[in-house]
């Protein structure tokens, strides 16, 4: 059977979805394998749900003790250009050459829930709309950092000029390569949030995450979606790719 | 419970002679949770280091917990409330109560100068468990601090802009990790000596579990 390359792309997100409920599930059998622990904890005598429930019990509650510490105003640091990080790490749930390919000529940016405005936006659009520029770190859920430097729209602008309903709870995200995610509004609204369009001084690139970046750097990298297609404005918890498998969902740093 | 704390109040008619409670049940406690806390800390922190190695090395993935990144963070986030907690009870009983100053002070180095000579003569005696030489106050009052080293160095690696300057402290983000890393290779080894004394002195298990 000959396999084009839009049909391998597919094939390979199916073979992912299949595959991911099993190996999130491993992990605690194997964690209550461990001899002495399970031995000390009295652990064997509880089933791993019951200490899966649990621990997702505790992600929650450290997602409003993170919401609680968040300081709307507290600013991450800032770096001079001379300490960019050269070449900024590719990083994805899949190899660089995976990378989605995104059409700018008709690329619309979709945008829906609570919103007063629900027209979709061109590139060019965002690019008429104000703009800044920040060299900060990203931080890595797996401890590694890299300083960039991204350019784009301030998020709150943004918000604003869709009329999001700016009490909502969440802004949520989906994206070109099936990755989603999704913030908490504090967080959206911070001066340092900035739906990105630029890595660099040039156009982001298709590794980065074209054509737009929400850059967080108050939130771990996993929490900064790239190729955004579609933003939405919620008070239903959406979760997200790898929130959904166990990783925290606020993520803030 | 009463016995469990504080031993019989001393010449009250009929009370059996009962030896002395040397650790309280509270100390017993604390030490136990404690050992439970940094159990499931130290083997899921060596997953989580796994995940993106500051040295050459690894840990061997059968001695870590979690089974994978996402399941190391969820018990690593979920058992240093344990050990804060309970960490921050140790630390309130031990100045409410007086042990603090009663046990480990006073300390001199000249004290500890000599406990370590005669120690490695073989002449630092155990016979009296109410007691900590001057070693052992050095060690414990060690422990404590890097525990309190390692919780906030964790703090600034969790945290690194809500806690600006904890993360300076640290040396920013990547020497923080560093500094947690350190922290906890210090335990670990204040952990295996601490084990292979108690083998040297049985005694003192009974005592941290009896209190007597």
């Amino acid at each position: 059977m000959m396999l084009g390359p839009r049909d391998r792309h597919e094939l390979l997100k199916d073979a992912r979805r299949l595959m991911a409920p099993p190996a999130r599930r491993l992990f605690l059998r194997r964690g209550l394998t461990l001899g002495g622990l399970a031995l000390l904890t009295g652990c064997d005598a509880v089933n791993s749900d019951d200490a899966e429930k649990l621990l997702m019990k505790v992600s929650r509650w450290n997602d409003k003790v993170q919401a609680f510490l968040f300081d709307p105003n507290a600013l991450a640091p800032t770096y001079p250009e001379s300490m960019i990080t050269r070449p900024f790490p590719f990083n994805a749930f899949y190899a660089e050459a995976e990378a989605p390919q995104v059409d700018a000529n008709d690329f619309v940016l979709r945008v829906s829930g609570k919103v007063a405005r629900r027209d979709g936006w061109t590139l060019e659009q965002l690019g008429a709309l104000p703009q800044a520029d920040q060299i900060t770190r990203h931080i890595c859920v797996e401890g590694w950092s890299a300083i960039g430097r991204w350019g784009g729209v301030p998020f709150a602008t943004f918000l604003q000029r869709i009329g999001a309903d700016l009490s909502a709870r969440y802004v949520g995200f989906k994206c070109a390569d099936d990755y989603f995610t999704s913030i908490d509004m504090p967080t959206a609204l911070h001066p340092q949030t900035l739906l990105t369009l630029r890595y660099d001084g040039q156009t982001l690139p298709r590794k980065y995450g074209f054509p737009m970046k929400l850059r967080m750097p108050t939130k771990l990298g996993y929490k900064n979606p790239k190729h955004i297609v579609e933003i939405f404005v919620t008070d239903d918890y959406p979760g997200g790719y790898w929130e959904d498998q166990g990783y925290n969902w606020f993520g803030g740093s | 419970m009463s016995t469990l704390v504080a031993p019989a109040p001393e010449g009250m008619p009929g009370a059996k002679q009962a030896p002395p409670t040397i650790q309280p049940a509270w100390v017993r406690i604390t030490h136990w949770l404690n050992v439970l806390a940094f159990l499931v800390l130290v083997t899921s922190g060596w997953r989580i280091y796994n995940a993106s190695p500051i040295f050459a090395f690894r840990f061997p993935g059968s001695i870590t917990l979690g089974g994978w990144l996402g399941g190391a963070l969820l018990w690593h986030f979920a058992a240093m409330w344990l050990l804060a907690v309970n960490g921050l009870a140790y630390l309130l009983g031990n100045v409410l109560s007086g042990r603090w100053r009663r046990r480990f002070f006073p300390l001199t180095p000249r004290q500890l100068f000599g406990d370590i000579a005669a120690a490695l003569r073989g002449r630092l005696d155990h016979d009296d468990l109410s007691h900590y030489n001057a070693v052992q106050k050095f060690a414990y009052l060690g422990a404590v601090a890097l525990l309190v080293l390692v919780v906030l160095s964790g703090l600034a690696v969790w945290k690194p802009v809500q806690f600006a300057l904890l993360r300076e402290l640290m040396g920013g983000f990547d020497n923080a990790r560093i500094v947690h890393f350190l922290a906890m290779s210090g335990l670990v080894f204040f952990v295996l000596v601490h084990v292979v004394m108690v083998a040297v002195v049985p005694r003192s298990f009974l005592l941290i579990v009896r209190g007597r």
